[in-house]
């Protein structure tokens, strides 16, 4: 085994069959490789997301991210895409669900797939991962910090979730959160949260004012933590 | 927080890319997290005409003197009798 990866943009069957661009990070070595997809947050299919994929690759992951906003401007840099994606009203739910399905279904097809695929999101990606988990066929979700979650699904969820959570944000907000978790503990689901004091919306994120060092650095132990359990059985 | 919070706006005249003008048809204006603008939120402005748009990051003291400014620059009295 190495430490070496491979990463570079592909394409993908998303929603409707529409071929969709989207970043995917893989170890060289290795097979029975767990799967992991990365959905990005409101700024798009960034160079930060990208990183973030990279680094799932270099833990033994093969790790893809969708372009949720490809369609809107096919081509154009992040930012141009996200801004053309909301002024088209921004990215339906349904369309969302189709693109991660196509890339859970690409990840589960590759001969060195062991079969299991988690998912991770940020931002409003960490708001469509909760829906993802409620609605694909997945092993294990992440969460972090996705406001507006939709806690009516909560009866549906499919797989364990991992929830990281920042004390100070007000979207989704402690009572947010409490109530989310309230409800998949009323319905008997499997679910770990976590809310970092001193730590506000998107503490992962290395290159924004709100990065928290302290609760990143945890947040990425729980997430090898709760992945290596239920993607590599370890 | 994503605050989705995103209107948009009819507007006429022309914008500037640094390269050439072109003609604007609408505005979004959207309060959530910038680009790049150091913020952890900024009041964004997306000016588009067709595909290509002007855009600016501000942050919310620095928009709303924007804003006050352009209404100020048009309740002008000299500006009132031409506009």
């Amino acid at each position: 085994m190495t430490d070496r990866i491979v990463a570079e943009t592909i394409t993908i069957t998303g929603d409707a069959g529409d071929e969709i661009e989207a970043y995917f990070a893989r170890p060289v070595d290795g097979d029975a490789q767990p799967g992991v997809v990365v959905i990005h947050h409101m700024p798009g299919y960034d160079r930060a997301t990208k990183e973030i994929v990279r680094t799932f690759a270099v833990y033994g992951y093969a790790a893809v991210m969708p372009n949720l906003f490809h369609r809107y401007a096919p081509g154009a840099k992040p930012g141009d895409a996200a801004a053309a994606a909301r002024d088209a009203g921004g990215v339906p739910d349904e369309q969302c669900l189709g693109d991660v399905h196509g890339a859970i279904d690409f990840l589960r097809q590759r001969p060195e797939s062991n079969g299991k695929v988690g998912v991770i999101g940020y931002c409003s990606g960490g708001r469509q991962t909760f829906l993802v988990a409620c609605t694909l066929d997945i092993d294990v979700a992440v969460d972090c910090y996705g406001g507006r979650a939709n806690i009516e699904l909560a009866p549906g969820l499919r797989c364990p979730l991992l929830g990281l959570f920042g004390a100070d944000d007000q979207s989704p907000s402690p009572d947010d959160v409490a109530a989310m978790a309230k409800a998949l503990e009323a319905n008997g689901k499997t679910f770990d949260f976590h809310s970092y004091e001193g730590a506000g919306h998107a503490f992962f994120s290395v290159d924004r004012p709100a990065y928290r060092l302290d609760a990143a650095k945890d947040g990425w132990k729980q997430i090898w933590s709760f992945f290596g359990t239920h993607l590599k059985g370890t | 927080m994503c605050t989705y919070v995103t209107s948009t706006v009819d507007v006429a005249g022309s914008g500037y890319r640094g390269d050439d003008w072109f003609r604007v048809d609408r505005t979004v204006v959207y309060f959530d997290h910038p680009q790049d603008a150091p913020l952890a939120h900024a009041l964004c402005i997306d000016v588009w005409g067709g595909s290509e748009r002007v855009a600016v990051e501000l942050d919310p003291a620095s928009a709303r003197r924007l804003a006050e400014t352009i209404l100020a620059t048009l309740d002008h009295d000299d500006v009132k009798l031409l506009a």
